[in-house]
């Protein structure tokens, strides 16, 4: 921060200690309730970027000797105690009823723990506190299937006495699950031991999550137990707190969930002559990536402006939880699943050898599996956008260094520039390690998954349309002109039915439009066809300031409350967000 | 450099300008809190006629919630004071206990104590409710320290469009949020509550 007087003298001192000598010395952070999280400050190199109005600079780092973490995958328990049941339970915050809880009894029973525990971002910043899913950062990885339903009970052991940004109530939202409401993680519905939001009715150490993983439209196919040209992939869960969703995810509060059916079935060497046999074994060829913007003290803690509504741009570059990571590789098939975590930042994605741009194969937006494959040699993604990726790493002698790159130009929190970087931020690097261990069994078919059919032109016209226009007001972000009314649905929206919703950009900011519930599909973005990779379905629409995006949704199978917001941390919370409800 | 960082070098120049009328109260450092060294210590005058210091009197160890406003306002203000006054009446006797309101003027010239004390009376604002003044540079650093600011300077530059939003923080446990002065009334009640 640019500073003056008190500010000034502060960080005088700061610099003093730095300068001092090698002596580490123990700060006692937040103190919860009976616990104490000591964290010592190892003296931290000087940063060499510049302040920026966003915040400090960070200290300095070492690129590329941490080890990409590739996430541990949760384990489900024999029992809950007490037993999960559709009526809210013994501890359990005031939820409403599951819906629908007969049809799909839970096979699988997950326990999550959500606290405040240690975290290294880099070897050469302090270890220190972050929010974690069981403590780890990013969350454990859920691995699921479709028809097989589970129930994940999450307990809030966040300290209640916490101190600093962020608010220690939770309410976790699987983006982007076909899902009842009550189970969606609805933005008012957070809780703690001893504090509740506006739509619970007591608070609670834990809530019940019933994920049915089931198609949409299982009242329109019971046959096949939904449509299942209606799978997706990759989700992922984060926090959504009323007010503190970006502080909250930005402590470290997120995880992926990956699905798998007949189709896209995570075994590359299936028997099933239906199966993909896409590169598969999560964690080992199939791996999630996070990419998170942050942003250190001088201190080398995670830094955080409570006061910022545009949007916090970071300085250091987090895969899976750590900065400028390396990921060894075999000289085979490896499937990425690339996440944009936020807070705020845009991406455009380069994988380059030897400052070449490579191609590789796009096969999912935002989880969903195309319907052909699409060599590509770019991504783009706006925060909460998923790109599932296929790079071959047999075109590459061993020995070889690849290199994940973002190069848009992004200097302000409401938007990228319309340039590309002069020199490229490398983000992740790939080390051909090895030669394939195994026979390299998987492929990328000519075809992955078919589409669901959409009406035609002509009948898309009969449908109810509606318009939701993203602006600015009075230093707040608007949908239609309002602020964010957690009990007044902007839409009420008949169960079964089709609709087109209009997503329209004013003003010169970019915001990546999320709904809730239901994935959706572009139909046009400023009277054009979307482009190839944009074709199929998505649950995160990035509206550029100016545009006007149309999108196809059905509203299917459950009835409730749900949300529809950007999903920039920081306009979310200045209450670009709206509530919709699917009424009978 | 981009338009934040311009507009932000401004008010921080303005800040530290040792102008002959308007000079800004010299800074004294305040006692330790999470917010001590983040926000000033400048001298203010509120509508009852007291003069407080920024930090020690107003925000330390406190539950406050901030707006801004101008008593000549015609736009924003009368909705947002109304609304205001719905969240006063939800929070009850709180307000002034552990629940403090305040709200500063955009217009430190014109709005003297006086000025705001007619405003309070007008709307009924009542006790636990604070309205301060004070000099220009001042004003305008706390203004940017609590986030109530365009990153357009041109935008940030025209009064009519100010701000709308609240600012609500718990000072003892350095939580902060904002939130639009227009959100009904029971979520900001309901939101202050839940930071108490």
């Amino acid at each position: 921060m640019s500073s003056t007087g008190l500010a000034q003298t502060g960080e005088e001192k700061i610099n003093e200690r730095i300068n001092e000598g090698r002596r580490g010395f123990f700060r006692r952070s937040a103190v919860g309730a009976g616990s104490a999280i000591l964290v010592e400050a190892a003296s931290v190199p000087p940063a060499i970027a510049k302040d920026s109005e966003d915040g400090p600079a960070s200290p300095s780092t070492r690129p590329f000797i941490e080890v990409l973490p590739v996430p541990m995958i949760k384990q489900p328990l024999a029992a809950l105690s007490p037993a999960p049941a559709i009526t809210r339970g013994d501890g359990e915050c005031g939820r409403d009823d599951h819906q629908r809880w007969g049809d799909f009894e839970p096979v699988k029973l997950y326990e999550l723990h959500v606290k405040e525990a240690l975290h290294s971002f880099h070897r050469d910043l302090p270890t220190q506190p972050v929010w974690g899913y069981d403590g780890i950062v990013p969350g454990p990885t859920f691995v699921a299937r479709y028809n097989e339903p589970v129930l994940v009970r999450i307990h809030n052991d966040l300290p209640a006495n916490h101190i600093g940004w962020g608010s220690p109530e939770i309410t976790t939202h699987l983006h982007n699950l076909h899902t009842a409401s009550e189970s969606d993680g609805f933005t008012g519905d957070y809780y703690s031991a001893t504090r509740y939001g506006p739509t619970l009715t007591g608070p609670g150490r834990y809530r019940d999550h019933h994920y049915p993983n089931c198609y949409a439209g299982y009242d329109a196919y019971p046959l096949t137990h939904g449509d299942s040209r209606e799978a997706m992939g990759t989700l992922w869960y984060h926090d959504h707190r009323l007010d503190f969703t970006g502080p909250n995810v930005y402590r470290g509060l997120s995880g992926f969930y990956l699905l798998f059916d007949a189709l896209d079935s995570g075994d590359e060497n299936d028997p099933n002559p239906e199966a993909l046999r896409l590169p598969s074994g999560v964690g080992e060829y199939d791996i999630p990536l996070v990419i998170q913007d942050r942003r250190f003290d001088r201190k080398g803690m995670l830094y955080f402006d409570p006061f910022n509504s545009d949007g916090l741009l970071g300085d250091k570059f987090l895969v899976n939880g750590k900065i400028q990571p390396l990921f060894e590789v075999e000289r085979r098939k490896y499937r990425f699943r690339i996440l944009d975590g936020g807070p705020a930042r845009f991406y455009e994605l380069y994988l380059q050898y030897k400052n070449a741009d490579q191609e590789f194969t796009y096969i999912a937006n935002d989880g969903n599996l195309l319907p052909a494959p699409l060599a590509m040699k770019k991504v783009r993604l706006g925060v909460a956008e998923r790109a599932d990726i296929v790079i071959d790493f047999s075109k590459y002698p061993l020995g070889s260094q690849l290199f994940l790159v973002n190069k848009l130009q992004q200097d302000d929190g409401r938007g990228p520039d319309d340039k590309l970087l002069d020199k490229p931020v490398q983000l992740l690097r790939f080390d051909v390690k090895a030669e394939a261990r195994r026979p390299d069994n998987s492929r990328v078919p000519a075809r992955l998954r078919e589409l669901p059919p959409i009406p035609s032109a002509a009948d898309l016209k009969k449908l109810r349309t509606r318009e939701f226009e993203f602006d600015r007001s009075n230093g707040g972000w608007t949908v239609n002109g309002q602020f964010f009314d957690i009990s007044k649905p902007a839409a009420q929206v008949k169960r079964g039915s089709e609709e087109v919703w209009v997503l329209k950009g004013k003003g010169d900011w970019h915001h990546p439009v999320h709904i809730h519930f239901e994935e959706g599909r572009i139909l046009s973005r400023n009277g054009k066809a979307p482009p190839a990779h944009e074709a199929g379905r998505k649950d995160v629409y990035v509206l550029v300031p100016g545009e006007e995006i149309r999108v196809f949704l059905r509203f299917r199978d459950y009835e409730g409350k749900y949300l529809m917001h950007c999903h920039n941390g920081m306009h979310e919370d200045h209450a670009m967000m709206v509530r919709y409800d699917v009424v009978p | 450099m981009n338009a934040r960082r311009a507009l932000l070098m401004a008010l921080s120049a303005a800040a530290l300008m040792p102008a002959a009328a308007g000079a800004r109260t010299p800074i004294q450092p305040g006692r330790t809190g999470p917010r001590a060294g983040y926000f000033p210590n400048a001298v203010f005058e509120t509508h009852d006629g007291r003069k407080v210091r920024f930090y020690d009197d107003v925000v330390r160890g406190r539950l406050v919630v901030f707006n801004m406003m101008y008593t000549a306002c015609a736009g924003i203000c009368p909705p947002n004071t109304a609304n205001l006054m719905a969240v006063r009446d939800a929070l009850g006797n709180r307000v002034g206990r552990d629940v403090h309101l305040v709200s500063l003027t955009l217009q430190p010239e014109t709005d003297t104590p006086a000025a705001l004390a007619a405003y309070a009376r007008q709307y009924g604002t009542g006790p636990g409710w604070t309205f301060l003044t004070g000099q220009r540079a001042d004003m305008e650093q706390v203004r940017r320290k609590l986030g109530f600011y365009d990153t357009d300077p041109a935008e940030d530059g025209r009064l009519s469009r100010h701000t709308g939003m609240v600012a609500i923080g718990n000072e003892r446990l350095d939580r902060w949020c904002m939130m639009p002065a227009l959100t009904p009334h029971k979520m900001i009640a309901h939101a202050i509550l839940n930071m108490a």
